[in-house]
């Protein structure tokens, strides 16, 4: 050795330089949207202390989407819709948009039949749960994951 | 102002199980985009809708900014009897809008 620093010991300080970047890096991007838990905590707020259980509701969404700002989503309740027997209400959450509710419905026996259809926006590939509520206030739920190639409600305004 | 797209069948047989589209036009600002000088853009979205059929509320929704803009709501109710259905819409900034259907059931 002369003073001058040798190749190998420049690559190996070059090399955890660069490590130590790349962990910042990882740890300093953090999503500026809700969480799964907030999606949890959104649905407790709906639900109370009621216990949801998979089933019955059928959530049908593309598995893959181009566009986020524009997803098609349909929710069918399997309910002979009675007065006695029927589909109180319909709630929509997502895991990773900016807020975790998307949309409640609200139907009746005068519905005739327990299906919505609307269009939503997505801010990245998640999973989406519907929840309805049946009229002797039991609780179902079905979830889809969904794969979004162009996100919603991150794109720059005017 | 907004308009609306509904699609409702105009006659029906009683006891009849009809589908109703509707489509309104509305931006659904989500209130959380920025402008290139980095201000938010305020919220602008429809809350709430309501359908009713002669007077009695049939369905509903609470809307939010997930809700892709010019929202499209796909519902469905029994024909019961002759009558109009009233559609309206209400959100932020006093946005209201109300547009009804006839329907004839035989």
């Amino acid at each position: 050795m002369d003073g001058r620093t040798s190749r190998r010991d420049f690559l190996k300080t070059a090399g955890g330089v660069a490590a130590g970047l790349g962990l910042a890096s990882v740890i300093t991007v953090v999503p500026a949207r809700a969480t799964p838990a907030e999606m949890q905590e959104a649905i407790r707020k709906v639900v109370g202390g009621a216990r949801v259980s998979p089933g019955k509701v059928k959530l049908d969404l593309p598995p893959l989407i181009e566009n986020g700002n524009a997803v098609p989503l349909t929710v069918t309740v399997e309910s002979p819709m009675t007065e006695a027997q029927h589909v109180r209400a319909v709630h929509v959450f997502t895991e990773k948009n900016p807020q975790p509710n998307v949309a409640s419905f609200h139907l009746g026996p005068r519905a005739g039949r327990a299906k919505v259809a609307t269009r939503i926006r997505l801010a990245d590939s998640q999973n989406v749960v519907a929840i309805c509520e049946l009229s002797d206030g039991s609780f179902w739920s079905d979830s889809a994951g969904i794969v979004v190639t162009l996100a919603a409600c991150l794109e720059d305004g005017i | 102002m907004a308009s609306a797209l509904i699609n409702v069948p105009p006659r029906a047989r009683r006891g009849e199980i009809i589908e109703i589209k509707t489509l309104i036009s509305h931006t659904m600002e989500t209130g959380f985009r920025r402008t290139q000088l980095g201000a938010v853009i305020p919220r602008d979205i429809i809350r709430r809708f309501v359908c009713t059929y002669n007077g009695t509320e049939v369905f509903s929704a609470d809307l939010h900014p997930a809700i892709a803009a010019n929202p499209f709501i796909v519902f469905s109710t029994v024909a019961i009897e002759s009558g109009t259905l009233v559609f309206s819409w209400t959100g932020d900034n006093g946005f209201s809008v109300t547009e009804s259907a006839k329907i004839s059931v035989d």
